[in-house]
C-alpha cells in the first residue's frame, strides 16, 4: 500500500462518477415486498388457531406448494412431521402462549416431494393495542447443514458415552483380575501359631496397580513356623511376577531347609539367574523361623535379612529394640550374597516387621503399628503384649 | 418423604370449598393451568402439582423404573392426595393426565370423587379397529424433537428449576423454567405417555366424568374423544370450539365454563 497525500475518500460517499450512484439506486429498488417474498428464510403469518394467512415464496419453494393450496387451507402444524406436531402441541404452543414469543426451535417441515427439511423456527405473537393476541408471525431458517452438524455431535457424544461405559467395564474387569492376582500373592489367613498372636496388615497403594510387597507365615514342620516379608523393586505386572516367583521360591526353600540364610540364598540364586541381562530384578526380604516352646511359653526367633529395614521388638516393659541385621545385601543383585542374621526370644514381646512403603498411607483400622525404621511410631505405653509371658531376653 | 416438596404442590383458592386437583400433561408443568385457576379460586380449593421429572419437582426423586408406566405417575397423584388428606376431590387432568386420573381414582377411590378429562387419549398409536392418530415411528420422531430441543434446560439450571418452596417465584424465572425438563426424564415421560394403552381402564370408571375435546386436535382427534366418552359409563362429552391440544390455554373461557358447569352439577 502506498502512502497518499491528502484526504482518504469516504467509502460511503457516492463518488463523483455516476456509476456507483446507479448501482445503489438499483439495490434500493429491492422493495419490502420483494425482500419479504425472496428473503433467505421462510415467513409465515397465522391466525391464533394456526391457520396460515400469509406465506412467502421462499417457504413455498421449500414446501414445493402453491400459495392457493396453503393460505386459508392449512395450519402451521400441517407443515410439520408427526413428531414435530406432537412437539408443537406439547411444548411449542404452550410456551408461545406463555411468553408470546419463542425462538430457535428445531423442527422439520414436510416437502411435497416427501423429503423433510430441518428448520429452526421462531415465532412471535402480534398483540392488539389492548394486549389481545391477533396473529402469530413465524420465521423458519433452513437448518439442514446445522442439523447434520448437530447430529454428528450427538452421534459422537453417544459414541463417547459408549466408549466410556466400555472403558469403565474394562477397568472393573482389570481391577477384579488384579485383585485376584494380588490375593494369590498373599496368604488369605495366617495359621495359628501356639503361644503367639499374629496379625498382618496389607493395603494396596492403588486398585489399578499390583504392589511389590509380600509376606507369608506357614508351618515348616511339626514344631516351627517360617515367616517372610519383603519388597520387590518396582510396581506393576513385572514386580508382581517377581513377587510370585519370590513367594513360591521362599516357601519351597523353607520346606527343603528352614535355615533363614539358606532360604534367602536360594532365593538370591533364583532371582539372579532369572533376571540376568538388561532387566535386573531384586528385592529386600526378611526371612525368619519361629520356634514356640510349649514348656516355657517363649518363642525363639531366628531371622536373616537381605537389605531390609530391621525388625522391631516391643518388650513387655515398653522398651523397643531394633533387631539389627547389618551387612545383608539386596536379594538377587549379586551372584552370591551375604545375609545378616539375628535372633531373639519373645517372652512376652511383639515382633514387628514392615516394608518401607507401608507407612506413608496410614489407615485408621490397622491392627499393628506400621513400624519401619523408627522407634517413634511404636505406641507408648505398649499394648498388652502378645505371646509368652516371661521376661525378655536378648541375644 | 416430603411429598409436597417432591411434587411442588401448590394450594390456592377457597379453603372451605370442594377440592379441585389440576394435573398437567406431558410437556410442561402446573403453569399450564394459569388461565384456569382464576375461574375456580372463589368457590373451590385448588391443588396444583408437578409430576416428578416435570416443572419444579424434585428431580432427585425420579426413577426410570417407577415412571416407565402411567401407574407410577398415578402413584404421584395418589400420594399428593394422601398428603393433603383429600376426600372426593375432582381430578382435572390434561392429556395423558386424564388417563393418569382414571388410574389414580381406581387406586384410591375414596380420594377422587369425579374426573374432568381434558383432551384425553387412552392410546395414541393406531391399533386394529382403533385410530389413535399415531404410528410408532411418529413417537420416535417426537423423541428426536425432544433430543434436538432442550428448551433452555441445562444441568446448571436444574437446581433453579427444581422445586423450592422457600423462595418466592419470580415471573421471569417461572417462564424460563416452564416446559424446561431434564431431557432424560422428558424422554421417559414421552415414551410412557405415547406408548401407553389404558383403554381397558375406562370401563372401570365409577365416578361422574366430564370429557372435554377440541374440534381440531392433532394429539387427541375427535374419534378418540368419542371412544373415551362411549367407554366411560355415564360420562358427559363436551366439544370445545378450540383448536390444538391445550384448550385451557387457547380457549380458556369456553374451557372454564365447561369445567365450572360440571363442578356446579356435582354440588
Amino acid at each position: 500500500m502506498t502512502a497518499r497525500a491528502g484526504s482518504q475518500p469516504d467509502p460511503y460517499e457516492t463518488g463523483d462518477d455516476g456509476t456507483s450512484n446507479a448501482m445503489f439506486a438499483a439495490l434500493l429498488e429491492d422493495s419490502a415486498e420483494e425482500l419479504y417474498e425472496s428473503a433467505p428464510c421462510g415467513y409465515l403469518s397465522t391466525l391464533m388457531d394456526g391457520t396460515i394467512a400469509k406465506i412467502n415464496l421462499t417457504l413455498l419453494d421449500w414446501l414445493g406448494m402453491e400459495r392457493e393450496a396453503v393460505v386459508g387451507r392449512m395450519r402451521f402444524t400441517d407443515l410439520l412431521t408427526m413428531g414435530g406436531k406432537l412437539y408443537h402441541e406439547t411444548h411449542f404452543a404452550p410456551l408461545l402462549r406463555m411468553r408470546n414469543e419463542i425462538s430457535g426451535i428445531a423442527l422439520e417441515i414436510r416437502q411435497a416431494d416427501g423429503d423433510r427439511r430441518p428448520v429452526l423456527v421462531s415465532s412471535a405473537v402480534k398483540l392488539s393495542g389492548n394486549g389481545e393476541p391477533l396473529l402469530i408471525r413465524t420465521t423458519l431458517f433452513d437448518a439442514r447443514d446445522r442439523r447434520a452438524y448437530e447430529e454428528e455431535l450427538l452421534r459422537e457424544r453417544k459414541a463417547a458415552e459408549e466408549a466410556r461405559r466400555e472403558a469403565e467395564a474394562d477397568r472393573a474387569r482389570l481391577q477384579d483380575a488384579l485383585a485376584a492376582l494380588q490375593q494369590s500373592l498373599l496368604p488369605t489367613t495366617l495359621p495359628p501359631v501356639p503361644g503367639l498372636e499374629t496379625a498382618a496388615y496389607y493395603r494396596a497403594a492403588s486398585p489399578d496397580q499390583l504392589g511389590g510387597d509380600f509376606y507369608d507365615l506357614f508351618p515348616v514342620d511339626g514344631k516351627s513356623f517360617a515367616f517372610f516379608l519383603g519388597d520387590v523393586c518396582g510396581k506393576g505386572p513385572q514386580a508382581a511376577a517377581v513377587t510370585s516367583l519370590t513367594r513360591y521360591t521362599l516357601r519351597a526353600a523353607a520346606l527343603h531347609d528352614p535355615d533363614p540364610v539358606s532360604a534367602l540364598s536360594t532365593l538370591n540364586t533364583v532371582l539372579h539367574e532369572r533376571y540376568t541381562g538388561g532387566d535386573p530384578r531384586y528385592c529386600t526380604a526378611v526371612f525368619g523361623i519361629l520356634e514356640p516352646d510349649p514348656a516355657t511359653g517363649e518363642t525363639a526367633v531366628r531371622l536373616a535379612s537381605g537389605g531390609h529395614p530391621p525388625a522391631l521388638v516391643l518388650r513387655a516393659d515398653g522398651r523397643v529394640d531394633f533387631l539389627p541385621t547389618p551387612g545383608g545385601v539386596l536379594v538377587g543383585i549379586l551372584p552370591s550374597a551375604p545375609f545378616a542374621t539375628a535372633s531373639t526370644t519373645l517372652a512376652p514381646a511383639t515382633l514387628s516387621c514392615s516394608t518401607p512403603t507401608a507407612s506413608p498411607r496410614p489407615a485408621p483400622d490397622r491392627t499393628a503399628p506400621p513400624c519401619t525404621a523408627t522407634r517413634r511410631c511404636v505406641p507408648s505405653p505398649p499394648p498388652t503384649p502378645a505371646g509368652p509371658r516371661t521376661p525378655s531376653s536378648r541375644p | 418423604m416430603d411429598i409436597a416438596r417432591r411434587n411442588n404442590v401448590t394450594e390456592t383458592g377457597n379453603p372451605d370449598g370442594p377440592t379441585v386437583v389440576l394435573a398437567h400433561g406431558f410437556g410442561c408443568d402446573q403453569n399450564m393451568w394459569r388461565l384456569t385457576v382464576p375461574a375456580l379460586v372463589a368457590e373451590y380449593r385448588v391443588v396444583l402439582f408437578d409430576y416428578v421429572g416435570s416443572g419444579r419437582s424434585d428431580l432427585s426423586a425420579f426413577s426410570e423404573d417407577r415412571y416407565a408406566s402411567l401407574e407410577g405417575y398415578a402413584q404421584d397423584a395418589v400420594e399428593v392426595a394422601e398428603t393433603l388428606d383429600l376426600r372426593d376431590a375432582v381430578f382435572v387432568g390434561h392429556s395423558v393426565s386424564a388417563m393418569i386420573g382414571v388410574l389414580a381414582a381406581g387406586m384410591a377411590p375414596e380420594r377422587f370423587g369425579a374426573l374432568v378429562m381434558v383432551a384425553p387419549s387412552p392410546r395414541y398409536i393406531d391399533d386394529e379397529g382403533y385410530r389413535g392418530g399415531f404410528s410408532a415411528q411418529d413417537i420416535d420422531e417426537l423423541l428426536e424433537s425432544l433430543e434436538s430441543n432442550y428448551l433452555g434446560w441445562s444441568a446448571a439450571m436444574a437446581p433453579v428449576i427444581m422445586g423450592n418452596g422457600d423462595r418466592p417465584e419470580l415471573g421471569e424465572e417461572l417462564t424460563s423454567s416452564f416446559c424446561a425438563t431434564a431431557p432424560d426424564m422428558a424422554r421417559v415421560f414421552a415414551r410412557t405417555t405415547f406408548l401407553s394403552d389404558s383403554r381397558d381402564a375406562l370401563a372401570g370408571v365409577a365416578v361422574p366424568t366430564l370429557v372435554l375435546e377440541c374440534t381440531q386436535d392433532v394429539i387427541a382427534p375427535r374419534e378418540v374423544g368419542a371412544f373415551v366418552h362411549k367407554a366411560i359409563p355415564g360420562s358427559t362429552l363436551v366439544t370445545l370450539d378450540a383448536t390444538g391440544h391445550c384448550p385451557h390455554l387457547s380457549a380458556p373461557e369456553a374451557t372454564n365454563a365447561a369445567i365450572t358447569e360440571f363442578l356446579a352439577g356435582l354440588r
